[in-house]
């Protein structure tokens, strides 16, 4: 029987954790705290080391650097077996020799309890299955599967449960429901949960903090929105949403803004929103943050002129537009069909214009690129 | 006319296998009908129909001993045979160790060699230690050619286990000795029970190997061997086709169980 | 992995030591005996079966020369004893895999079901089937189909046809297995792509069945090359085989050093086929 101190609770804490293969680092000297009783996500493209970290915190994976402690707790070396957390597996692993009842007791058991039908049937019922107790993992549905392993990992009420691409398997459907079930579940039982994906939709709708992954480091952490709005590096920019970034001097100051020269056309730009190095930055701006008009219509804000409409897509909320800047650069816009005003086509002289808040300022030394050739709908595994 | 040669033509792969089959079966079903022969010792022409052989099976000499000794070995040889060769196959499927390709080679081997090299080269060997064959040295060829053939079969298994499983085990609070036992061995089981009766039935209708290694010792394929040049008795026969029924309800006792587990 | 270093790095090694050095007394030191009885020399003036250490590799000369027409046959029979099994097998196991619907794993039982009678009782069985008493012969011999001289035992196609049958199970299991793995889908496709029944086949489904041709040889083969049952009791004295010199040599002869010989010569010539047959059948398409 395992030794296993349910007791430990308290904040993970994550001390310049490095994982190696060789010369390769998949994890780099990554430093984090989760705070508990939240919903924390790793968000990242494959090959990110995310899932090597939820590793090295579930006890699969030693690190080959730092230290894991939960609470005043250090477990950098402790077996899995031996500590307060669960995991939700990718694929969900449910013992196929087993039946759910058993698969959901399995944990129980292994500690010592004796009286596990009351447990098992509570979480049961907290997944909405009570009746597939007596049934076996292969005649369940995927979605069925994927509770019955939540139900498997929370019902030994472990101070930490880890998600791997939970709902990666599941239909899209599917995994918009189970998003807010989740989220809910979450919410019910008040555990900390550490979800580790590579969907950024799925990663906003539940998480209140994300931490940004990308080649084993943390790009950026903060809640949904914030990342969202003023994201600090280009790969975030484009990893989370899509954005416009387009090069740009910083020439002076205005009070509280900095005045940014975009290829002869002057903008501003937030200071606390810059975060930029020196004068050579990119200006960011979110698609549906611009605002289009023809030429003679008057605008206010930061106005970007010449631009040319080069291609249309009506789809259905909104309009999305490709429009060529003078200095070569295409655009992207996404209109709300909300104004009445019949769509610009292909062919039109506009103007582009939008709130200076919504603007971002990132080094110009980025690769603008960053984010974008990864499409994160591919590549499920790791 | 037409329709005719549409049907064959569609069913032509049917009809095939079924001529396939029945080329299989006649020599089982002819082994099956001579056992009722009321042939006495030789069991070469039909005389008539009697029940008597399956009455007493042990009625022509020898032929009970000849099966007793194939059944002991047979166990024997299963046993050892399954248990070294989970052993090596857990190792090979499980962990990295230097060594490993040789130990690969070292398995395949066996399977290339042709029976009679493997039995020349035992009894030589036997021969150079002035043991003599018999029991034990045909129990120790049998268990020599049946390990390749259980790693080969378990490993398959441990291959198609998916290693997250025992992960979930380990997360789940079961150590290193429980997970093994709770979720690698029962899942790992179907595999060695297969590879079990695979070893026994290489082992039970044995012979080459055997026949180098046994001495004067008779097993069931050296009596049946050694009589078919006056006529195989009609017991034979009947332990033949005993066996054979014996297995197929084995068989389909486990495509049953393992259905009715499905669905319940 | 992580679990080498949870159970400690020398668990491999306890695992493998008992089998595999089961393996190492029981099965390389017999081969390297062999190797050294292979070019022992008589003693001289001594009884039958005395044989003294030398390195007389005039052996392996003396003992192919002499049995090379047995060396030959084996080969060539074992050659269309595979190619004849893989004939029968393959439209066999594409229609078990393919064709047969529910009654997919009844055929597949049926196909193991020989095992579970003695092969031996099964040779037999064909030899008096065959044979002058059986009822196969007379009929042929009164249709006129046969002259009253021909016989189907006792002849190199009774030994082919009966390692044919016996190792038949050995080829049909893994083409099966390999064939049930293609998905039927890309055989849609091929047809879709203009290629015929025939283009399909040889250009899709036999690719694709290829490693289970290849195992499924290979298990007929090699038992096949060694086999002496088959031609001792299907057979003639012109139908011999290296097996049945071998098995006379040890037992009737007691002549060590040539068996040995023979034996090490066989094994040799086995592997060096099968290994060319790898590479072969690994890199290149066959057809």
């Amino acid at each position: 029987m395992a030794d296993v101190s349910t007791s430990t609770r308290g904040d993970l804490r994550l001390t310049h954790l490095t994982k190696s293969y060789g010369d390769f680092n998949a994890v780099n000297d990554l430093s984090l705290t989760i705070p508990e009783g939240s919903f924390f996500a790793l968000l990242g493209p494959s090959g990110c080391g995310k899932t090597t970290t939820l590793r090295m915190i579930a006890g699969l994976e030693e690190p080959t650097q730092g230290s894991i402690s939960l609470g005043t707790t250090d477990i950098t070396y402790t077996k899995p077996y031996q500590r307060p957390i669960n995991t939700v597996f990718q694929n969900y692993a449910l013992f196929p020799h087993l039946t759910i009842f058993e698969n959901i007791a399995f944990g129980l058991r292994r500690r010592g309890i004796k009286d596990v039908d009351d447990a098992v049937n509570k979480a049961l019922a907290l997944v909405e299955l009570p009746h597939l107790a007596q049934r076996k993992p292969t005649q369940l549905s995927g979605g069925q599967q994927q509770r019955i392993a939540l139900a498997r990992a929370i019902v030994n009420r472990p101070a930490l449960l880890l998600l791997d691409e939970p709902l990666g398997a599941l239909d899209l459907k599917l995994r918009r429901q189970m998003q807010i079930e989740l989220k809910w579940i979450q919410k019910e039982v008040g555990i900390t949960f550490v979800h580790v994906t590579h969907d950024q939709e799925e990663a906003m709708t539940m998480a209140d903090t994300i931490a940004v992954m990308n080649e084993g480091e943390i790009e950026q952490m903060g809640s949904p929105a914030d990342l969202y709005d003023n994201p600090k590096t280009a790969f975030v920019a484009n990893f989370l949403g899509q954005s416009n970034l387009i090069k740009g001097t910083v020439t002076g100051n205005d009070g509280a803004n900095q005045i940014v020269d975009l290829y002869g056309q002057k903008i501003s730009l937030q200071k606390d929103r810059s975060h930029g190095v020196d004068s050579a930055i990119y200006a960011g701006i979110r698609p549906e943050k611009f605002r289009i008009s023809r030429l003679q219509t008057a605008t206010s804000g930061n106005i970007l002129t010449g631009g040319k409409v080069e291609d249309v897509s009506y789809i259905g909320v909104s309009t999305q537009y490709q429009v060529m800047m003078p200095w070569g650069q295409e655009l992207m816009v996404f209109e709300q069909n909300d104004d009445g005003v019949a769509p610009f086509s292909v062919g039109e002289s506009v103007n582009i214009s939008w709130e200076p808040i919504f603007t971002f300022g990132l080094r110009g030394d980025e690769d603008a690129e960053a984010g974008t050739e990864v499409n994160p709908e591919e590549d499920l595994d790791e | 006319m037409r329709k005719i040669s549409r049907w064959f033509q569609r069913n032509l792969i049917r009809i095939y296998a079924v001529i396939a089959f029945t080329y299989l079966f006649i020599p089982i079903a002819y082994t099956f009908a001579f056992s009722f022969n009321d042939g006495g010792k030789s069991n070469l022409i039909w005389k008539g129909f009697t029940l008597s052989n399956w009455q007493n099976p042990c009625g022509a000499p020898e032929v009970c001993t000849a099966l007793g000794n194939s059944i002991k070995i047979g166990f024997l040889a299963t046993t050892i045979a399954t248990i070294l060769g989970t052993m090596i196959a857990f190792a090979i499927g499980r962990h990295n160790f230097r060594g490993r390709s040789t130990t690969n080679l070292l398995i395949f081997l066996p399977m290339a060699t042709p029976e009679i090299v493997l039995g020349a080269s035992l009894l030589s060997l036997f021969l150079v230690f002035k043991i003599n064959p018999g029991f034990w040295p045909t129990v120790i060829a049998h268990v020599m050619f049946c390990i390749s053939f259980v790693v080969v079969t378990v490993k398959a298994r441990i291959a198609s286990l998916d290693p997250r499983l025992e992960q979930a085990a380990m997360d789940l609070y079961a150590n290193e000795a429980e997970t093994f036992r709770r979720v690698t061995l029962p899942l790992v089981a179907p595999g060695i029970a297969g590879a079990a009766l695979l070893a026994f039935s290489l082992s039970f209708d044995d012979f080459i190997i055997t026949n180098f290694n046994s001495g004067t010792m008779v097993t069931f394929p050296k009596f049946v061997y050694v009589s078919a040049t006056r006529g195989i008795p009609p017991q034979a026969n009947v332990i033949g086709s005993s066996m054979f029924i014996l297995a197929i309800t084995i068989v389909a006792l486990g495509q049953f169980v393992g259905r009715k587990r499905k669905v319940s | 992995m992580s679990s080498q270093k949870k159970f400690g790095l020398s668990t491999p090694y306890l695992l493998l030591l008992p089998g595999m050095g089961f393996l190492f007394t029981f099965f390389i030191l017999p081969i390297i005996n062999l190797a050294q009885t292979s070019t022992q020399t008589p003693v001289a003036g001594g009884d039958t079966g005395q044989y003294e250490q030398t390195l007389r590799f005039q052996n392996y000369i003396d003992a192919f020369v002499e049995n090379k027409e047995q060396f030959g046959r084996s080969f060539v029979y074992a050659i269309l004893a595979t190619a004849l099994a893989l004939a029968i097998a393959y439209p066999l196991a594409y229609a078990i895999a393919f064709k047969s619907g529910k009654l997919k794993n009844l055929l597949l039982v049926l196909v193991v079901a020989p095992f579970f009678t003695s092969f031996l009782l099964r040779t037999i069985a064909w030899k008096q089937i065959l044979g002058e008493q059986g009822f196969v012969v007379p009929t042929l011999r009164s249709l006129h189909l046969i002259s009253e001289s021909t016989t189907l035992t006792s002849s190199a196609f009774a030994v082919v046809a009966g390692m044919t049958y016996n190792f038949l199970p050995f080829m049909t299991l893994p083409l099966y297995a390999s064939i049930d793995r293609i998905d039927p889908r890309t055989l849609e496709a091929s047809g879709d792509l203009y290629a015929n029944g025939f283009t399909t086949f040889r250009k899709v489904t036999f690719p694709l069945s290829l490693p289970g041709v290849v195992a499924g040889t290979l298990l007929t083969f090699i038992p096949a090359a060694g086999d002496y049952v088959n031609a001792a009791i299907l057979g003639s004295p012109q139908t011999k085989m290296i097996g049945n010199v071998i098995d006379s040599r040890f037992f009737k002869i007691v002549d060590y050093p040539t068996a040995s010989a023979l034996s090490f010569t066989l094994m040799a010539a086995i592997l060096i086929l099968v290994t060319i047959y790898i590479r072969k059948a690994g890199t290149e398409e066959l057809v």
